[in-house]
């Protein structure tokens, strides 16, 4: 099988080696199709190894491919580790990806820097499935940084706007402040375990549980939770928590394309991933488990809420990515991580459904985002249109859809949480609802219905998207809206991750879901009874009625809460404490190290005052030596004098 | 039969003669001549070097190639040369560095090019001897000798301030290596022997090994170099032309923490011991205070030369944080890969600075400025280029996957058997190395086209692009795969461990 899983990573990786060094000698459509090629030879042979290990029950590989390092009798290897969680992770990534690329020939194709992007995407690709395949720490490390660093030359793509340079110089630094605790947690790993392989970590853990260990002189902490927590804090840089989320929303700078791949689907769920990933970790720890909690929560509510006063089409669909995140977080933090996973996997069909259909509205609007300025577009865009209600339907969890299942999972397993910050958690997540409904729809109206606000010019020109465009949008629907239900027992309460997630039998809140379960037809039923489904529906309709009948209202509300408004405009202020605390800060705290410490002190002082005080005190000296033979003789005389006294004396 | 050669003299002779014969070419009109001959020269010389890597034995951490010849008897000093795991890659690098000089420098210079590449020539002979030398004398020599060289370079073909920073560079190093003297014919008067190995095994009491080790520190602080002794560095390198720098930053400065693997360490293990907190303290204000540093430098080559001083940082850590993770944990587990991790650092960055320095250089032969300000939008008119820079930016960032990753993380995951505060501030530089270098990145290649100057900029040319190459596929290999260079340094790095872990007193 060996020569599968490498088939799957190594054909992107070729299709964007081609494409980047030789894209002018291959042209575009030479370009795009080495890369769909690489892309969809990946997806076919992930959907094998899914239907192997899912269905036909293949046991777990575990194997390394070659030996990264030796150092200290510890090897560093690259190794592949497919098992259930895998084999979802590189079939979501795949098709997603193939969906993007094909796509892209539609979307780019008047771009000068057309085989650059697909080198990009199709680079992204094996980046995120080495992450996601790996069997170690130090791989995983590999791919975290690899997925970060194509982000950063795809928000940059356009590398000649200002914004979108500044906006990935962003994202790498955030993201590399996670990486900061990443590492630090790694290194703590292989301090205690003396390895980085998951499988001998894993094993080791239950052992070291009680181990507690001393960072702060006087206060002991659980290894497990240092740990947990370090990890977390790459997790919230990658997957955009609070407060190291405020890259992800200036990354809407890139092509839309990569903004449904990288910064909705894929590679924001990295994090997402990694903790469910060490679930053998996390059990050991509470704490750690409610710090996640907590965090994500705070990310579900309060990035929601940001979602309902943008008015670009691209960043209301950000904002909600960051609210989903924080949902998937939340997930994580019950114990739910199968349901973390659920929700990562419709959450990726249906948000990047919305993304894709969102760039059909901009290609459409000649690259116009103000959404106040779209409105009627569903005559003009058909196929958008109803891709572009499947995907928000799917969003605000519409039962039946694909998003319903898996949100209301995760609302459930909250509800039967007993874990410290459960409360505040279920109180976010339900109250999400209501403003997830309410920011979507309030975008879906204000593009698709009431009057149509362009100018005269773009109306002329609105027409659907060619077909490139339009199938990946249809292709994505239908896992949108089927997914949900299709997975959800297995998944869920069927055990098909089998060991490769971990829970303790007193976090298992999903178990608890099981006993009542009795099918989807239950579960639908449920579901449309209870509360989060009437906020859902009061969401839809509080939009329907502030942007379809009464648009003065909104306007009102603004000037009424100005204030609140304003605080939301900017995101609770965490962009200027950042700009002037850390990026000021240590701009000013480095001119003041250069030159104070560097010049002054170290140049001036000692090196140049140094040469000084030799030069002054041999100009001093320097007069000692006249020139003047009386000057001499009178010295010769007076020392000869000395000298002759001093014998005398002794 | 090449065993049978000595190969360690040919290496290291091959080019100085080399050097003396380009200047027989020194002609300006014989400038073609000289410049093929130099490169064949350094070709050579790299070829030659070669087979100490295929023909190293991993397994044991005796010295190889070794060579020995009596040189001045009446003081026991001998023409003694060898190599282990630890030198053996820094000759590597030497010699390969030196190629790239050569051919970056091919016809960028026009004034007196025959003196310039044979100031080259020579120098990489005698940096090649200071890590071949296992007579102390014989090292002090080369060690002393190779400035005269880099005097010359940055003296003759420098910049506008550049006998400001030639003589800054020469001050600072020479009273440097005058302490390190001392303490040679110090140990000599006890030991009645000037080779290193020999140094190695004398009993020596702690108040003389502290001063010792004292001295050796002044002296190799200097080069490496350390705070707060390392402003010579910024100068030299802004006034240096770009081959200089190169020289300087991928090999002079791995003098001075080579120093510190072959000599304060084994010889003067617990005053190492006793003093590694101070070692520690200002590697640790090298790696944070000087980041901070090259945040805000104007001037691309300030900035690259301040980043050196931070990643040298590490390589200091990493050697002398192995006594608090001995302290620690009580095991000597974590001190081989924190001594093996500054090894592969000093090689990662022999390639990165020197690729980045070559690539200030490319853009400073177009536009005749360094500073940031000048440039902006430098993508648009030289795309091939700018991949390059912003592949080299990315591995000074220490991203995995590029060299410069490696000994990062190995430092890193070894501080934190040390000291949990030790490791958090060495990480910051995920943070800060990010911040300086893509920052710089950011104003100078990427944004629209700033002024008319980059609107005219052409895009490298053949050679430049040979050089580039090469060491980008060094720098990826050195990062997907650097098993075989580690594996190089386990046995002499384990045997260097057994030195330092046996008190002398």
């Amino acid at each position: 099988m060996e020569n599968v899983y490498l088939t799957i990573v190594l054909a992107p990786l070729i299709g964007a080696i081609v494409a980047g060094l030789f894209g002018k000698q291959i042209g575009r459509s030479g370009a795009h199709w080495v890369t769909i090629t690489g892309v969809a030879v990946s997806f076919v042979m992930s959907v094998l190894v899914f239907k192997d290990v899912i269905f036909d029950g293949a046991a777990v590989y575990n194997q390394a491919v070659y030996t990264w390092m030796v150092s200290d009798g510890i090897r560093f290897e690259i190794g592949f580790l497919i098992d259930s969680l895998t084999a979802i992770m590189i079939v979501v990534v795949t098709f997603v990806s193939l969906m993007v690329h094909i796509y892209t020939i539609g979307y780019m194709r008047d771009d000068p820097g057309y085989q650059r992007f697909f080198c990009y995407i199709s680079l992204f690709t094996f980046s995120m499935l080495m992450l996601v395949m790996s069997n170690n720490f130090l791989q995983l490390f590999f791919g975290w940084e690899a997925v970060g660093l194509v982000s950063y030359l795809l928000i940059g793509f356009w590398y000649k706007r200002e914004t979108a340079i500044y906006a990935n110089l962003k994202a790498f630094l955030v993201n590399r402040v996670g990486d900061f605790g990443f590492i630090l947690g790694i290194a703590a790993v292989l301090m205690y375990f003396n390895s980085l392989d998951y499988q001998d970590v894993f094993d080791a853990a239950p052992a070291l549980a009680g181990l507690t260990i001393e960072i702060i002189p006087g206060s002991e902490w659980s290894l497990m939770t240092v740990i947990g927590i370090l990890l977390f804090i790459g997790a919230m840089g990658k997957s955009a928590q609070v407060p190291l989320h405020v890259w992800l929303p200036d990354s809407m700078e890139g092509p839309t394309p990569i903004s449904a791949l990288i910064h909705a689907a894929t590679m924001v769920t990295a994090g997402i991933f990694m903790v469910a990933r060490m679930s053998p970790i996390y059990e050991l720890t509470e704490t750690a488990l409610s710090f996640i909690l907590v965090i994500g929560a705070i990310t579900a509510l309060f990035m929601g809420l940001l979602g309902i006063i943008q008015n670009d089409i691209k960043r209301v669909i950000a904002y909600s990515t960051l609210s989903q995140l924080g949902y998937m977080t939340v997930a994580l933090g019950v114990s739910a991580y199968s349901a973390g996973i659920f929700h990562l996997m419709t959450h990726a069909a249906f948000k990047a459904l919305l993304f894709l259909a969102a760039g059909s509205v901009i290609i459409a609007m000649h690259h116009e985002q103000d959404i106040r300025k779209m409105g009627g577009l569903k005559k003009y865009m058909p196929i958008t249109y109803w891709c572009m209600l499947i995907g928000s339907l799917a969003l605000i969890g519409f039962p039946g859809f694909s998003g319903f299942f898996s949100k209301d999972a995760i609302i459930e397993a909250v509800h039967a949480s007993q874990i410290p910050g459960a409360g505040f958690a279920y109180f976010a997540v339900v109250l999400g609802v209501f403003i997830t409904a309410f920011y979507t729809f309030r975008m879906f109206f204000l593009v698709f219905h009431g009057k149509e606000r362009m100018d005269e010019h773009t109306r002329e020109h609105l027409q659907e998207s060619p077909r490139v465009v339009t199938w990946p949008l249809l292709a994505l629907a239908v896992p949108s809206v089927v997914a949900g239900a299709f997975f959800i027992e297995p998944m869920l309460f069927a055990g098909m991750f089998g060991d490769a997630i971990y829970v303790k039998p007193e976090h298992d809140v999903l178990a608890q879901l099981g006993e009542h379960y009795t099918g989807i037809g239950g579960f639908l039923v449920h579901g449309v009874m209870a509360p989060p489904f009437l906020l859902a529906m009061a969401g839809v309709a509080t939009a329907a009625f502030f942007y379809l009948r009464r648009p003065d209202i909104p306007a009102m509300i603004k000037d009424r809460l100005s204030l609140v408004y304003k605080v939301l405009e900017n995101n609770y202020g965490f962009d200027a404490f950042n700009d002037s605390f850390f990026a000021g800060g240590s701009r000013k705290l480095g001119r003041l190290l250069s030159n104070v410490g560097d010049t002054k002190l170290i140049d001036g002082l000692l090196v140049n005052g140094t040469a000084k005080s030799v030069g002054w005190i041999s100009s001093k000296i320097r007069y000692v030596q006249t020139g003047y033979l009386y000057h001499y003789a009178f010295a010769m005389i007076v020392g000869l004098l000395a000298l002759i006294s001093l014998a005398v004396s002794f | 039969m090449l065993a049978d050669l000595p190969l360690l003299s040919l290496v290291i002779w091959t080019p100085i003669i080399g050097g003396l014969l380009v200047l027989f070419f020194g002609k300006d009109e014989q400038a073609p001549l000289a410049r093929i001959i130099a490169l064949a020269v350094s070709v050579l010389t790299f070829l030659l070097t070669i087979p100490l890597w295929t023909g190293f034995d991993n397994s044991t951490y005796q010295m190889q190639f070794v060579e020995y010849a009596s040189w001045i008897p009446t003081f026991n000093i001998n023409y003694h040369l060898g190599i282990d795991g630890i030198s053996m890659p820094l000759i590597l690098l030497t010699a390969f560095s030196t190629v790239l000089v050569v051919i970056a420098g091919w016809e960028v210079i026009k004034y007196k090019p025959a003196q310039y590449m044979a100031a080259f020539l020579i120098m990489n002979g005698l940096m090649i001897g200071v890590f071949c030398a296992l007579d102390s004398i014989l090292f002090y020599v080369l060690w002393e000798a190779m400035l005269i060289p880099m005097f010359l370079i940055i003296g003759i073909w420098g910049g506008e301030r550049r006998v400001y920073a030639t003589i800054k560079f020469f001050l600072y190093t020479f009273l440097g290596s005058v302490f390190m003297l001392v303490a040679l014919i110090y140990m000599y008067t006890q030991s009645g022997s000037f080779g290193i190995l020999d140094m190695q095994n004398m009993p020596l009491g702690m108040t003389e090994q502290i001063l010792i080790f004292l001295a050796f520190l002044i002296a190799f602080a200097v080069k490496v170099p350390m705070w707060p002794v390392h402003t010579w560095l910024p100068d030299a390198h802004v006034e240096a032309p770009t081959g200089g720098s190169v020289i300087l930053a991928a090999i002079m400065l791995k003098m001075g923490t080579y120093g510190f693997v072959r000599f304060s360490l084994p010889i003067t293990p617990d005053a190492s011991m006793k003093l590694d907190w101070l070692m520690i303290t200002l590697s640790l204000i090298a790696v944070v205070y000087i980041a901070f540093v090259a945040l805000v430098q104007k001037d691309m080559k300030k900035l690259i030369a301040y980043s050196s001083i931070s990643h040298m940082g590490f390589v200091t850590l990493g050697f002398f944080m192995i006594f608090a993770i001995m302290e620690n944990t009580g095991s000597t587990q974590g001190m081989g890969m924190a001594i093996e991790g500054a090894l592969v650092q000093m090689i990662s960055h022999g390639f990165i600075s020197g690729a980045m320095f070559l690539c200030v250089g490319v853009m400073y032969d177009r536009m005749h400025s360094r500073q940031i300000a000048d440039y902006g939008g430098v993508a648009n008119t030289m795309p091939i280029f700018a991949s390059f820079m912003v592949l080299f930016a990315m591995a000074n960032a220490g991203l995995p996957g590029t060299s410069g990753f490696v000994g990062e993380f190995m430092v890193i995951l070894a501080a934190f058997k040390a000291n949990f505060w030790i490791a958090f501030l060495a990480a910051t530089t995920l943070i800060f190395g990010a911040a300086y270098t893509l920052w710089m990145v950011k104003r100078v290649i990427f944004g629209e086209v700033a002024n008319d100057n980059v609107a005219a900029l052409k895009d490298v040319n053949k050679r430049e692009f040979f050089v580039l190459g090469v060491l980008a596929v060094a720098v990826l290999a050195l990062g997907l795969w650097p098993a075989p260079l580690s594996d190089v340094m386990h046995a002499t790095v384990d045997h260097l461990i057994e030195q330092v872990m046996h008190s002398k007193l």
